[in-house]
């Protein structure tokens, strides 16, 4: 038990401590989402009428937190590409601890790490008007935990599939900025066709942004929800178990053809 | 057991043999270096007795442990150094030292012992909570050695160590590295580019086209060699007469050249002739380069059988 959870203390500290010494890429990936809800959401806000009590940068702060937590835990992931050709994981993959505790060390870093970015973006609410109180808060947290650790898993799971770090742009294009757009994260699923409302549903992003929204907008949700909060959150275990386990494997068996 | 054996050892990728059946042992404490062009197939090898690449045939055994079913095992007592910096910039000598000793499952108390003791030893104690970044390549390099030996390994590895140092700073990892040999007594497996790194080396083996075309000690390789040369320059006419009994032959302007061996040899039973009027005296020993180059044909060669592209079914 100890040889299982030692790696994951040391890559979750390790991670944690070059996280907040790496001052730019903290400020970067506190700023970009920043810039997408004001600045986008301030311009949108007077083009769209927002309706059903909700404005447009309002509706968007979900969406912007499930960015944020998409691109943090995405790279955070995907970073184990870089330090396998270059670094640290180099290095653990010659040491006895066993694979499946590397990836799941990694799952936990990402985990810490974009969970401490969502909540810094949720401090934004209450400049935007948006309230909630400690209880809805705490639950808030905890919906972000379990979204980060999804796509946390995804992420050890494509960078256990992919050889280099030249693929990082593909995957930001054809899967990152897709799974943004088709999550609900800036407009409601049910207003697009059919064929990317099926995309959607196959998003796990889909079900924690609109988890989100449940919170966010209590007594507006069933406006702008698109699943009932029971489902967002079993399907978001389910996506988080499955791709863990994926991660895990796949990540276990690369570099050993 | 030896620290090191490896029996015809195959690794094919593609139909292609990057390393095509080398045998060799190495015992424990010793320092043995593993020399050959890029594309030789020294990466492969290194990759397999390291545990991270699967042999395609052939036996392995590292510290009495097999490569093919005991890999964890394998991990647990060997240390490795890479060819690229795998340090973390970001956090200082300490933590890049204790992370690595936890990993090797060392308690807190121990690996904070382990680790004072090591940097005194190396005089690096000044630099323990200093961010790596801020450390010069030398000092990386060595911080990564003992990192490398920080669990007591049995047998340390080292990929090309001094690769993109400056010569004194070459100079001093070596120097360094015999000096850690000595204190901890790690049987020590070195690749290496800089041929004459290896001149003082326990043995060598030169690796070619996936095949071991020399192992042995390095100077009885390049005495094997026999293209010592030793050169006389001689005008007395009875000295000339004894130097060509001896079995030297003119090469003109007075000068008499024997290829030797053992030029050592050559020259204390020329020293015990009485009567000789010798004039000046050359000798020339071949070195490891020349060793290598005439055995592998070249120095320089392409990189891409070391590096052949990693193919996996379903991603085509």
């Amino acid at each position: 038990m100890r040889k299982f959870i030692l790696p994951v203390y040391v890559i979750t500290l390790r991670d944690l401590k070059k996280f907040f010494r790496q001052k730019s890429r903290l400020i970067g990936m506190i700023a970009r989402p920043l810039t997408w809800l004001f600045l986008i959401g301030t311009g949108l806000n007077q083009v769209i009428k927002g309706g059903l009590g909700v404005s447009y940068i309002q509706f968007i702060l979900p969406g912007i937190l499930g960015m944020t937590i998409l691109f943090s835990a995405m790279f955070s992931s995907i970073s184990i590409v870089w330090d396998r050709e270059f670094g640290f994981m180099k290095e653990i993959l010659v040491t006895p601890v066993s694979r499946f505790s590397v990836a799941f060390g990694k799952i936990v870093s990402g985990t810490l790490v974009s969970t401490i970015q969502g909540v810094i973006i949720m401090a934004a609410a209450p400049f935007i008007g948006i309230r909630f109180t400690v209880f809805e808060a705490l639950l808030l947290v905890v919906f972000v935990m379990i979204v980060s650790m999804c796509i946390s898993a995804i992420g050890v799971f494509i960078a256990s599939m992919i050889k280099s770090f030249e693929s990082f742009n593909i995957i930001m294009n054809f899967i990152v900025m897709p799974m943004f757009f088709l999550s609900g994260a800036m407009y409601p699923i049910n207003v697009l066709p059919a064929f990317m409302r099926y995309l959607m549903y196959l998003n796990p992003l889909s079900y924690g942004i609109d988890s989100f929204k449940h919170v966010m907008f209590v007594e507006f949700a069933h406006f702008h929800s698109d699943f009932s909060l029971f489902s967002d959150i079993l399907l978001m275990v389910v996506f988080t178990l499955v791709s863990s386990i994926l991660a895990a494997f796949a990540f276990n068996r690369q570099q050993k053809e | 057991m030896n620290a090191i054996e490896v029996k015809e050892l195959y690794k094919s990728y593609d139909g292609v043999h990057a390393v095509n059946g080398i045998s060799f042992e190495i015992g424990y404490g010793e320092l043995f270096g593993f020399l050959g062009p890029n594309g030789a197939g020294k990466t492969t090898t290194i990759n397999i007795l390291c545990t991270l690449l699967k042999p395609s045939a052939g036996r392995v055994f590292i510290a009495g442990f097999d490569v093919s079913r005991e890999s964890e095992k394998i991990r647990e007592h060997i240390g490795l150094v890479f060819q690229e910096t795998t340090l973390d910039n970001e956090l200082t000598t300490f933590e890049n030292l204790l992370f690595h000793a936890y990993l090797y499952g060392m308690s807190r108390y121990d690996a904070v012992r382990r680790i004072d003791e090591i940097l005194s030893m190396i005089g690096m104690q000044n630099k323990k909570n200093e961010l790596v970044k801020h450390l010069s390549g030398g000092m990386k390099r060595r911080l990564e050695l003992i990192r490398g030996l920080l669990h007591k390994p049995r047998v340390l590895f080292l990929d090309e160590p001094t690769i993109g140092l400056d010569p004194q700073t070459r100079a001093n990892v070596w120097a360094f590295i015999k000096e850690m040999k000595k204190i901890e007594g790690t049987t020590i497996f070195v690749t290496t580019h800089y041929i004459e790194e290896a001149s003082d080396f326990d043995r060598i083996a030169i690796i070619d086209h996936g095949r071991i075309v020399a192992v042995g000690n390095p100077q009885k390789l390049i005495n094997e060699m026999g293209r010592a040369t030793v050169t006389f320059g001689a005008t007395d006419s009875a000295t000339v007469q004894t130097l060509l009994e001896h079995g030297m032959s003119g090469l003109g302007s007075g000068e008499y050249q024997i290829k030797t061996e053992d030029p050592d040899m050559f020259l204390k039973q020329m020293m015990n002739l009485s009567g000789l009027k010798i004039n000046d005296f050359k000798i020339n020993k071949p070195v490891l380069e020349e060793l290598y180059i005439s055995l592998t044909g070249s120095e320089i060669r392409d990189e891409y059988i070391d590096r052949p592209p990693k193919v996996r079914g379903h991603n085509r």
